[in-house]
């Protein structure tokens, strides 16, 4: 058979297609039937906070951080709960990371604050003594891309039906809506509102005056995305 | 037919051989930045703060990844086909101006993907899915790219004089096919610029897949880019020039055969290894586990076969740097390809996942197989292609020491900082709560960070030999008759 095949380059290609291709529809095809389904009390992202989610993956801080908990005591001591399936609902793309050079951030939002995010952007040695982390001062300059983040927030809700403008339930038994503005004109006042609540916790004067000024810098919409992960 | 030898045109072949070249310079060059920035901090604002943003390791982690992937390999890749396809279907490229045609084609929009890459990489338009970082305009000309080299690939089989396909053959209709497959599927994405109506920047795309899915199919495609980028066809470069250059036949047809079914078969489950202890379901992990411990046959199968190759007539290995490079290359494939299954066992993976014993892995599968291969086809293809002998073989012999040197460094270093942090992250004290703060486990790293940075410095040395001795072989060597090119390549002293 092997001596037919290498004859014939067309039947080898699609030998070889159809090898290749057997272990992706067993292993991969199934799981899309039970696709993810969210947790009680996982949210999708607000406009600020999905524009600091692109600075995140802009800067590629899952380069060196993961968000991703393992069920190990170690690990849950060290970040929380381990992570489940459905809380991963609304990361388009997934930010697992593969590789912890700095620590876990998937609950971050739960031992750190504003302040603390900060000042160990600006000089992350001086929060963390040893620590090898590149300082981030371009964050506090460069403006956040309200109206991206805006435009996939439309694009996954009429594609994938994510639920903004809906109830959703909480853990402790309240429902939560995330609203989605009508116009982007409306999604960039209502990101600078959430902007403006984050900058009041900031020290830096050019932070607040831009955000004063109707600016949004990035810093201020990725520490939004950091203290929505929980 | 007229009877004499057929005059194959390498002009694509060169083309590629000189990106193979500048790419893996400029890729390893940024890995070696990248190695110093994390044993010594400072290096992320060598070029000033004010730039910082485009030195930082974050920025430039994916085009370190990217370039020595889809620029050195890759680049390896193509010139390699373009110079043994030609010759072992019997055919020249000169023959079919259309096939000519594509073939530059291919290479020039290759250079311009690279181009885009690089400058999006740098300013950070990513859609953050490793060796997948491209946005979506990026996506379609790579598809484009990969097209045109298949319609030159099964055109110029489909010219072919040799009936029967040669195992290096097989291999790249693999590595067209199954990465096609892969990243097709990989990248389904929606441009959010056109689904909103014209709002936000047009280049920006979110996933067709939602958290473990996406991850699911991530891996899927990283691990196999692996197997069809590093694995499969460098297989087809050792099934040809090893034979070649040391005069022997391949020890086993039977065994060639059943390593590649074998790889076929296996290499694609196996991607759940990424993803043990994650979200995704168990049975998979376990799958992909299983088939990782299985992937060492036809891996082995196919270096045991390239190393039998030698069989009596090992002395040419003391003798030529050009063979030394090959077998090293097969033999690092087997160590790097016994020590991925050992990491996919779930036990040692929940210790060395997230570790730099992983990034320890890749390289010596990297530096140690697709490097030196890669380098040794362009060795052995330089004297048939100039038409000159290849400039120094004492050169030659220095690249590979220091090189072999630096990947050693490289790889005990990361092994013992990966098995170190992941014992540290670990360790409980006597009460059962953590030994360690986070920051102590990255503290103890610093002298491994080091050597391992020294280790690349030195691989990066080599490769800079390896350029300059390509350099003079192409301008200034001996030049060389047809007869001289049988099987050991002509070196000068």
């Amino acid at each position: 058979m092997f001596h037919w095949l290498e004859k014939r380059p067309f039947f080898f290609a699609v030998a070889v297609f159809v090898v290749i291709a057997f272990a992706g529809l067993i292993e991969i095809l199934p799981n899309f039937a039970q696709a993810s389904r969210p947790v009680i009390g996982t949210k999708p992202y607000t406009t600020l906070e999905l524009a600091g989610r692109h600075v995140y993956i802009k800067n590629s801080c899952n380069a060196c951080h993961s968000q991703l908990i393992r069920p190990f005591k170690s690990e849950t001591d060290r970040y929380g709960h381990y992570s489940l399936s459905g809380e991963y609902a609304y990361d388009r793309p997934f930010l697992w990371g593969s590789k912890r050079t700095g620590p876990d951030l998937m609950r971050v939002g739960n031992y750190r604050t504003t302040d603390w995010h900060e000042n160990h952007m600006k000089d992350p040695a001086a929060v963390v003594p040893g620590s090898i982390m590149p300082a981030y001062t371009w964050l506090f300059k460069n403006t956040a891309d309200i109206d991206t983040a805006y435009a996939e927030q439309l694009t996954v809700m009429k594609a994938f039906a994510v639920p903004y403008n809906k109830e959703l339930p909480m853990a402790d038994g309240s429902k939560a809506t995330v609203a989605l503005a009508d116009t982007v004109e409306a999604a960039r006042a209502s990101a600078l509102e959430e902007a403006k609540v984050i900058a009041a916790d900031m020290k830096d004067q050019d932070v607040k005056d831009a955000v004063a000024a109707g600016q949004v810098p990035e810093i201020v919409a990725l520490v939004a995305y950091l203290n929505s992960l929980k | 037919m007229e009877n004499r030898p057929l005059e194959y045109d390498y002009t694509v072949a060169k083309w590629f051989m000189l990106t193979t070249v500048v790419l893996g310079i400029v890729g390893m060059l940024i890995g070696v930045i990248l190695a110093w920035e994390m044993a010594f901090p400072a290096v992320n604002t060598i070029a000033g703060s004010g730039l910082a943003e485009y030195t930082n390791f974050s920025r430039l982690r994916p085009l370190h990844t990217d370039a020595v992937i889809f620029g050195f390999t890759l680049s390896g890749i193509f010139a390699t086909w373009y110079y043994i396809g030609q010759r072992v279907l019997k055919v020249s490229m000169a023959e079919s101006k259309f096939l000519m045609f594509l073939g530059k084609l291919h290479f020039t929009l290759y250079l311009l993907v690279v181009v885009a890459v690089v400058g999006s990489l740098l300013l950070g338009i990513t859609t953050s899915k490793e060796y997948a970082e491209f946005e979506w305009p990026i996506d379609i000309a790579v598809v484009l790219v990969w097209v045109i080299w298949g319609m030159g690939l099964f055109g110029l089989i489909g010219i072919r004089r040799e009936k029967s396909l040669y195992i290096s053959i097989w291999y790249y209709i693999a590595t067209f096919l199954g990465i096609a497959m892969l990243y097709l599927f990989n990248n389904m994405e929606i441009p959010t610029y056109f689904a909103s109506g014209g709002i936000g920047a047009w280049y920006h795309s979110v996933s067709m897949y939602s958290g473990t899915n996406d991850a699911l199919v991530q891996w899927w495609y990283g691990h196999n880019a692996v197997a069809f980028g590093f694995t499969v066809p460098i297989v087809a470069m050792i099934y040809y020039f090893l034979p070649k250059e040391s005069g022997q036949a391949v020890y086993s047809y039977k065994l060639s055969l059943l390593a590649f079914w074998g790889l076929m078969f296996v290499y694609l489950w196996a991607g759940g290894h990424h993803l043990l202890f994650s979200t995704v379901p168990d049975w998979m992990q376990t799958m992909g586990s299983v088939f990782s411990v299985v992937l060492i046959l036809p891996s082995w199968g196919s270096a045991i076969n390239m190393l039998l190759t030698m069989k009596g007539e090992w002395q040419q290995v003391a003798a030529s740097p050009l063979i030394k490079f090959m077998i090293l290359a097969s033999t690092f494939y087997m160590f790097s390809t016994l020590e991925g299954p050992i990491q996919a066992i779930k036990s040692v993976n929940a210790l060395a996942h997230f570790t730099d014993w992983i990034v320890g892995h890749v390289h010596d599968g990297t530096l140690g197989w697709v490097g030196f291969m890669i380098m040794a086809a362009l060795f052995h293809m330089a004297p048939r292609v100039f038409k000159r002998e290849i400039y120094s073989k004492s050169l030659m012999g220095t690249q590979f020491w220091i090189q072999t040197l630096g990947v050693v460094l490289y790889f005990t270093s990361m092994w013992i900082a990966g098995i170190t942090q992941g014992m540290m992250w670990r360790a409980h004290d006597e009460f059962g709560n953590l030994a360690y703060s986070f920051i102590d486990t990255v503290a103890v790293l610093h002298p491994y960070f080091t050597i391992r940075a020294v280790g690349g410095t030195l691989y990066l040395v080599g490769m800079l030999l390896f350029a300059y001795n390509m350099y003079k072989t192409m301008t200034s060597s001996r030049r060389v008759e047809e007869s001289e090119l049988q099987n050991a390549s002509p070196m000068g002293a």
